[in-house]
């Protein structure tokens, strides 16, 4: 389907509470801010409730499906690193994922489910993605300088458009995108989010 | 007119309020719940939004509204149809005033439902014409012009999106208020030769309806959303053809290029079905591809069509296993149907042979299928092999009173021969282990009778319904009273979180506040009960663990109908006090916690099996605390 341009398409994964579903929308607002048509897809009911979860944005002009298929999209943006493996089915050969290190283990893992084995899940990213497709940030050290963890959808968002993953969108249109719709209480505290990528110890 | 980004759910509604709505009724379900909740926040002087006890008496609030003249919506997910619909086959008969539109939600999949059934074959049993969307900005151009058709044919008019549809966000251009359609309805004249359903009326209607429909379906041919259009490929006459609908018609058209050749038909109408538009497009084509989610609808339709013409076109989908019987399409599934239909070579990125090809990478009942035993980023097949990923099932939130109250129940009644049956709502999930405390879920408030009608068979069996509040109100009333009446001998246990918590946490009768945000009366479930003539009717906070054991234990053993009513808010909507640690001296390592109420918020360490409480998810509801036998954990505020 190669000849048909569709647009930039990117997958946001995570876990139930991280805020995937917040980001597309900031996503999506950044992109519609640079007047592309947007289209997006999301979790929305019983598997919100600690379950996996992602949303698919699809910008620019030739997305007629909000999904993206398998295989077609140009970068994934993880908020957990098992989700990002979990999503790597989508991702075009020579895609981008950026990611959070982080995990977050289920109940399953310690009532008799499969146990997370963090190291294979990272060794896997690394040899699968490849080294200069991949990033990683450090969603700890993020989290100790912000001192919460609960915008860390917003780092991995800025992470991503620094890395050129987002396609046509600059951190200056997540900024804008943030200016617009954050309110005035958590406006510095996702401002710092967004930018904290700018220092290179985070990724 | 202005463009706003919105969710299909959104634009339905606003779709809805630009077309003069005066009256919106729903009952709250995935995937329909927003189209409401916007319709409530974004409503105009003079429209009255409810959210109604359950579909049925949304349905009959819309159609007494309609019948005064009024534009009505109502809004329910596919499921909810089913309890809507003994007063929409009548209403198919007896017709409206107003406009009114029966907005239907389906669930392909399944996503978030009990059943994949396909409301497009009900319009069609209903003999209810039906619109069939296929993204949030045709949704949104859609409500006006099922208010209009239903105005003019005098009969509700259903629109029917699914999951991708309402769910899916898109830039829609919509209108601006000022520019809304403003309506004052004539209100109800009597007549009752039109109001009143007698078998005579319903001779005369029946027959005016076929007659309807027949002309419709050439009619429906004209309109601008059922199109049949041509790839601009090398033949000059395509021999093959697409036949598709709401959401796959835009995965047909993300698998379909320029250097295709092939007729495509949307139909946008599936009843009455537009037969001279697919006659049209059948016209000098061998074998066409029925690309559709749920039933064969369209496909059959053509079989037909074909057959009434003489027409020698091979139909192929569903019913030749070209197209997935059940379950979502997807633009990959899609993809590889028409690659086979087409004869096109297969695409290195797509994965032939996928055994699922659901876009979601999980669901509530099954583990997780591992991704990338295919090789998708790449043709080389001596990549290692993925690692194996933890399994995340959908759990109820830390912190959650039904966890508490499920327990309770488990531990008064160890050792005794049990049933539990449960019901819709989050509490459904009180199923996974380690909790295991639901035996059956099958609709909307069926729990209690099914508890009746095991221990007719088996009358040594403790049997315990559990009901959320919400659910007691939707559809467990009645069960009480027959259960009660028929002197049944069961246990019914409410769990009053306050809230319609599994879809967004919706008022209810018991909450106290509606829709339109008025204080009310709050309905008092221990009433209702004292009212049907039980008379053990116990409240009692399930964190209070003893407490709550010690209740069960005694309302178990009496006689007849009797209810526990565990009351606790909803953690989602409360704020946590100070939440539990645990002291890592006397935690001895034992998982007791962690074994026994699977709570997200504990976290055993790998390394020396000691439990950590993470923060950010405990709400300090002590319940880990009142059960650890070493008394490791302290510190929390039950709400």
């Amino acid at each position: 389907m190669s000849e048909i341009a569709r647009g930039t398409n990117v997958i946001l994964a995570g876990v139930g509470g991280q805020g995937a579903v917040l980001a597309s929308k900031l996503l999506a607002r950044a992109a519609m801010g640079r007047g592309l048509p947007v289209k997006t897809a999301e979790t929305i009911g019983m598997a919100q409730r600690g379950g996996s979860v992602f949303s698919h944005v699809r910008l620019g002009e030739g997305a007629a499906s909000p999904l993206v298929g398998r295989g077609r999209a140009d970068a994934i943006v993880a908020f957990e690193p098992a989700e990002a493996v979990r999503q790597l089915p989508f991702l075009r050969q020579g895609g981008m994922v950026v990611t959070s290190d982080v995990p977050v283990v289920p109940v399953s893992a310690a009532t008799g489910g499969p146990a997370y084995d963090l190291p294979a899940i990272m060794s896997y990213l690394r040899d699968r993605v490849g080294e200069k497709s991949l990033v990683i940030v450090d969603a700890a050290a993020a989290e100790a300088e912000l001192g919460t963890a609960r915008v860390l959808n917003v780092v991995l968002l800025g992470a991503a458009a620094r890395a050129g993953a987002l396609g046509p969108v600059t951190v200056d249109d997540l900024e804008a995108a943030v200016r617009a719709t954050v309110s005035p209480r958590f406006l510095d505290l996702d401002l710092r989010a967004l930018s904290i990528g700018d220092s290179p110890q985070f990724t | 007119m202005h463009r706003e980004f919105l969710m299909g759910n959104e634009a339905m509604a606003v779709g809805a309020l630009a077309a003069g709505v005066n009256v919106v009724a729903g009952y709250p379900g995935t995937p329909s719940t927003e189209v409401l909740e916007t319709a409530a926040r974004r409503r105009g002087e003079g429209v009255y939004v409810e959210w109604s006890v359950n579909e049925k008496a949304a349905l009959e609030v819309a159609a007494g509204a309609a019948y005064a003249g009024a534009r009505a919506l109502v809004t329910m997910k596919q499921v909810g149809l089913n309890v809507a619909s003994d007063p929409l086959m009548s209403l198919s008969y007896i017709g409206v005033k107003g406009g009114m539109v029966v907005l239907v939600a389906d669930d392909p999949g399944p996503i978030s439902s009990q059943t994949e059934q396909d409301t497009r074959t009900f319009a069609a049993y209903a003999k209810l014409p039906i619109l069939d969307p296929s993204s949030p900005s045709e949704a949104y151009a859609m409500m006006g012009e099922a208010f209009d058709l239903s105005e003019e044919l005098g009969c509700p008019v259903i629109v029917r999106p699914t999951t991708r549809v309402d769910h899916g966000y898109e830039d829609v251009e919509v209108a601006d208020e000022g520019d809304w359609t403003r309506l004052d309805p004539e209100g109800f004249v009597r007549d009752p030769s039109r109001w009143v359903i007698f078998p005579a009326l319903s001779v005369r209607a029946h027959a005016a309806i076929e007659r309807r429909d027949a002309e419709l379906a050439k009619r429906l041919s004209g309109y601008a959303r059922n199109t049949v259009r041509q790839t601009a490929g090398l033949g000059a006459r395509p021999r093959l053809g697409i036949a598709t609908h709401g959401i796959s018609a835009t995965y047909v058209a993300e698998n379909l290029s320029e250097k295709d050749d092939v007729r495509v038909l949307r139909v946008a109408t599936p009843y009455p079905f537009p037969e001279p538009l697919a006659a049209d497009f059948l016209d000098g084509l061998d074998e066409v591809l029925c690309v559709e989610e749920l039933d064969p609808v369209i496909e059959r339709a053509l079989i037909a069509t074909c057959g009434r013409r003489g027409l020698t076109v091979k139909i192929r989908g569903k019913l030749t296993a070209d197209i997935q019987p059940s379950g979502e399409n997807t633009v990959e599934s899609v993809g590889r149907a028409i690659d086979n239909f087409l004869g096109r070579e297969v695409a290195d990125e797509l994965v032939p042979g996928d055994p699922s090809p659901r876009a979601v990478p999980h669901e509530p009942d099954e583990p997780v299928a591992r991704p990338c035993e295919e090789d998708c980023l790449s043709t080389e097949k001596d990549l290692p092999a993925p690692p194996q990923l933890p399994i995340r099932p959908p759990v109820l939130c830390a912190g959650c009173p039904h966890r508490a109250s499920f327990y309770a129940v488990k531990r008064a009644m160890r050792g005794r021969k049990t049933l539990f049956c449960g019901d819709i709502g989050c509490y459904t999930l009180g199923n996974a282990k380690p909790l295991d405390m639901v035996d059956t879920c099958l609709c909307m408030g069926a729990g209690i009778n099914i508890a009746q009608g095991v221990t007719h068979v088996e009358p040594d069996t403790k049997a315990f319904a559990f009901v959320g509040d919400s659910t007691f109100f939707a559809s467990g009333i009645t069960g009480v009273v027959n259960a009660f009446y028929n002197q049944a001998d069961m246990t019914l246990v409410v769990l009053d979180n306050s809230t319609t918590a599994m879809t967004g946490h919706q008022p209810h009768p018991g909450t106290g506040r509606t829709m339109m945000g008025q204080v009310v009366e709050r309905v008092s479930i221990e009433r209702v009960l004292l009212a049907i003539g039980l008379t053990v009717v116990e409240t009692v906070d399930p964190l209070d663990h003893e407490r709550a054991v010690e209740t069960v234990r005694r309302v178990a053993d009496q006689p007849g109908v009797k209810a526990i009513i565990f009351r606790s808010p909803c953690v989602v909507l409360a704020k946590p006090q100070a939440t539990s640690v645990v002291d890592a001296e006397k935690c001895v390592g034992c998982q007791r916690c962690v074994r026994e109420l699977g709570c997200p918020a504990l976290v055993p360490d790998a390394a020396t099996g000691k439990v950590r409480i993470d923060a950010t998810q405990c709400t300090g509801c002590t319940l880990c605390e009142q059960i650890c036998p070493t008394h490791a954990i302290s510190g929390g505020e039950r709400l």
